[in-house]
């Protein structure tokens, strides 16, 4: 997982609340069999419509999704992360989030970021008034500047820590493996062993 | 090291202790045997590749393919897409990552939870999971054993590692001999019908007793197998001599000093004389009845010598919401005798009750028998090698000349990923462990049951015991 620190991206808007799992991305698409490759399936639903905000030119390269309160609610699918970056998000900044939503998207190298709810309001205003613009995101001090505008942001420790560090679950275990390593030293003989396979 | 009484599960998780958690973050346990199939490993695989990791441990890692696999015409290439890509992707991310498969024609080939113990690797003492919550099964050796999601799946593949949170624990006291013609498998169905679908969540269960300790490998497994439809990620059983037997000699199995060092350790598992468990439950081996279910989780079943239950007589209201849409669905009538209940088809297999034990305690039933009119049944070996075994000993003849279907190991029918499905409506009496809505098929109605029970039903074509045949003493 790569570090994060600053980013600088075209800002989106998408002016919805209770944004669920389901409407990033619906369940015909969990068949799949990767872990990548599923930008096609972000907003599926909504792309179909023309006037869709990611159908527009100035904001189809998005990079920093504004969203409105309960973005990510709903089923556990970790696919709704892997499709926003897929995607190319990096950043979602919102007044709620889903609870596992926020986690995996930690854990997956997605900023989620909680503003406040007038924050919110003035920062659809910026990209509206100017459309394509982009969002300077600072993890470091937790704000996102779009022109004049710099708003604070809201994100716990350990996941701000998982994210400058760019650690994900399985990064973080590895940081013990002189232990696993120690720990495998030790191990008795008798343990199974799939290899040389016998039958 | 202070010398407090321990439980089996205690120990098992004391003994894979790499990092101990602090401040309330999880502990990580070394895994010792990490078994693999096609449906929840291949974007585990994929997170690896994308991140540049290797497998860890390939020397403690195999595969197998079982969910999709076709029980028919293997040797044909598989018809659904989804399966086929599944399969064919897990064919390859063995080979890329260097980890052992058995695929489908191989003789190891078969279910995951067949697989790991007929091969010796699952054994007491070691910590095993896979992707899949039936994994309970492997407890049965007096291992720690349970199933994880695909991204455990791609932790385990990456460290060999898995950070998590203390359990509780809860003792299953069976006590008692059981009566000819009852079985594992009505023990966990009553088990399960005493504590509900969600009484052992957040507990390892450990199953003693007199009438534990007197069963097969067998059917511990079979218990251990159904401990999460009790709500329960592992059940275990100590370790005993019938455990050392059934290991002794198979492939992976110790041997020589390792063998010798390995009971001993072993002969110190069982839990402490004057440990605690966080709680205990009982049952009475002795006035034990055939167990079958009549609603849409495994929770729902009663004596097969009882009655389809009303759900007015149910004090809980949403247990009694539950009784009235799964009597709905079930197409049953409350008071009506569940022996009466007649059966389309009869399904023998799936990792509760597919290993060569079950398949005999099936054929002794039907030798010779007739199958009833209008039925089909359906019998699929949980690995090709108990197919084998099978058919060294004559039984697949049995079968056929039953009338029954005689099938290539996979999970098959259990869950219906591969063309054996159930049609809506279709009413089955079927050895497996789920009988929820459209498991065994969109519309299905599922009973699960005993091999002995199915065996017995198969040959009347309503509900039986075996104790119901004709000539039956
Ligand atoms: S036989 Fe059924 S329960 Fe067992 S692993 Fe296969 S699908 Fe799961």
């Amino acid at each position: 997982m790569e570090k994060f620190t600053v980013h600088s991206g075209v800002g989106v808007a998408l002016k919805r609340s209770n944004v669920d799992t389901d409407q990033i991305i619906p369940a015909v698409y969990l068949k799949r069999i990767t872990k990548t490759g599923y930008d096609d399936a972000l907003f599926a639903a909504w792309r179909k419509d023309p006037d869709f905000v990611l159908n527009q030119d100035a904001f189809k390269n998005g990079t920093v999704l504004v969203a409105g309160p309960d973005f990510g609610t709903g089923s556990s699918r970790e696919h709704a992360v892997w499709a926003l970056r897929d995607y190319g998000f990096k950043v979602v900044l919102s007044p709620k989030f889903g609870d596992i939503f926020r986690g995996n998207s930690g854990k997956q190298g997605l900023v989620a970021g909680v503003i406040s709810e007038a924050d919110t309001e003035k920062l659809w205003a910026a990209i509206e008034a100017s459309p394509g613009a982009q969002i300077e995101v600072d993890l470091p001090s937790q704000t996102a500047t779009i022109g004049d505008l710099k708003v604070p942001f809201e994100i716990d420790e350990y996941t701000k820590w998982r994210l400058l560090e760019g650690l994900d679950d399985i990064g973080l275990t590895l940081r013990d493996e002189q232990k696993i390593t120690d720990f495998e030293a030790q191990r008795e003989s008798w343990r199974p062993k799939t290899l040389p396979a016998k039958s | 090291m202070t010398n407090k009484p321990l439980t089996l599960a205690e120990k098992v998780w004391r003994d894979h202790l790499v990092a101990k958690g602090e401040n309330g973050s999880p502990d990580l346990l070394y895994i010792d045997l990490h078994l693999i199939h096609e449906v929840t490993s291949p974007q585990a695989f994929d997170g690896l590749r994308m991140a540049g990791r290797p497998v860890r441990r390939p020397d403690l890692t195999i595969a197998t393919e079982d969910h999709n696999t076709p029980t028919l015409d293997i040797d044909k290439p598989i018809a659904d897409p989804t399966s086929r890509t599944q399969i064919e992707t897990l064919r390859h991310n063995a080979k890329e990552f260097g980890v052992r498969i058995h695929s489908l024609g191989d003789k190891d080939q078969g279910i995951v939870h067949v697989v790991g113990p007929q091969l010796g690797l699952t054994m007491p003492g070691i910590t095993v999971v896979c992707g899949d919550s039936h994994t309970s099964t492997h407890g049965a050796f007096g291992a720690l054993a349970f199933g994880i999601g695909t991204s455990e799946v791609e932790h385990v593949l990456a460290t060999q590692t898995l950070p998590l949170k203390a359990f509780k624990t809860m003792a299953v006291n069976v006590e008692g001999t059981l009566r000819p013609g009852v079985t594992a498998k009505d023990i966990i169905l009553a088990v399960i019908a005493q504590i509900g679908t969600g009484g052992g969540q957040g507990y390892v269960l450990e199953y003693r007793g007199s009438a534990i300790r007197s069963l097969s490998m067998e059917a511990r497994m079979t218990i251990c197998n159904m401990s999460i439809e009790a709500g329960s990620r592992a059940g275990m059983v100590a370790p005993d001599q019938i455990t050392f037997d059934y290991l002794k000699g198979r492939p992976h199995a110790p041997e020589g000093a390792d063998w010798d060092a390995a009971v001993e350790y072993w002969k110190t598992l069982p839990t402490d004389e004057g440990a605690v468990f966080d709680k205990e439950i009982f049952l009475d081996a002795d006035t034990l009845d055939p167990f079958v279910t009549w609603g849409t989780n495994p929770g729902q079943g009663v004596s097969l010598l009882d009655v389809v239950p009303n759900p007015d007589d149910i004090d809980d209201p949403n247990e009694k919401a539950a009784a009235i849409r799964a009597l709905e669905y079930m197409d049953l009538k409350p008071g009506t005798k569940m022996k009466d209940i007649r059966v389309d088809t009869v399904f023998l297999g799936s990792c509760t009750n597919s290993r060569i034990e079950d398949l005999r305690a099936a054929a002794d039933i039907i030798k010779g028998q007739k199958m009833a009119d209008n039925l089909r049944m359906l019998v699929v070996p949980g690995s090709a090698k108990v197919r084998l075994q099978a058919e060294a000993e004559g039984l697949d003849k049995v079968f056929k000349d039953f009338g029954a279907e005689w099938r290539f190991a996979g999970c098959s029918m259990c869950l219906g990923m591969n063309p054996d499905q159930l049609a809506p409506g279709e009413r089955a009496a079927s050895t497996s462990n789920r009988n929820f809505e459209g498991r065994q098929g969109k519309g299905a109605r599922t009973h699960l049951v005993s091999p002995v029970v199915a065996a017995a039903t198969a040959i009347r074509g309503t509900l039986s015991a075996p104790a119901d045949l004709e000539g039956a003493n």
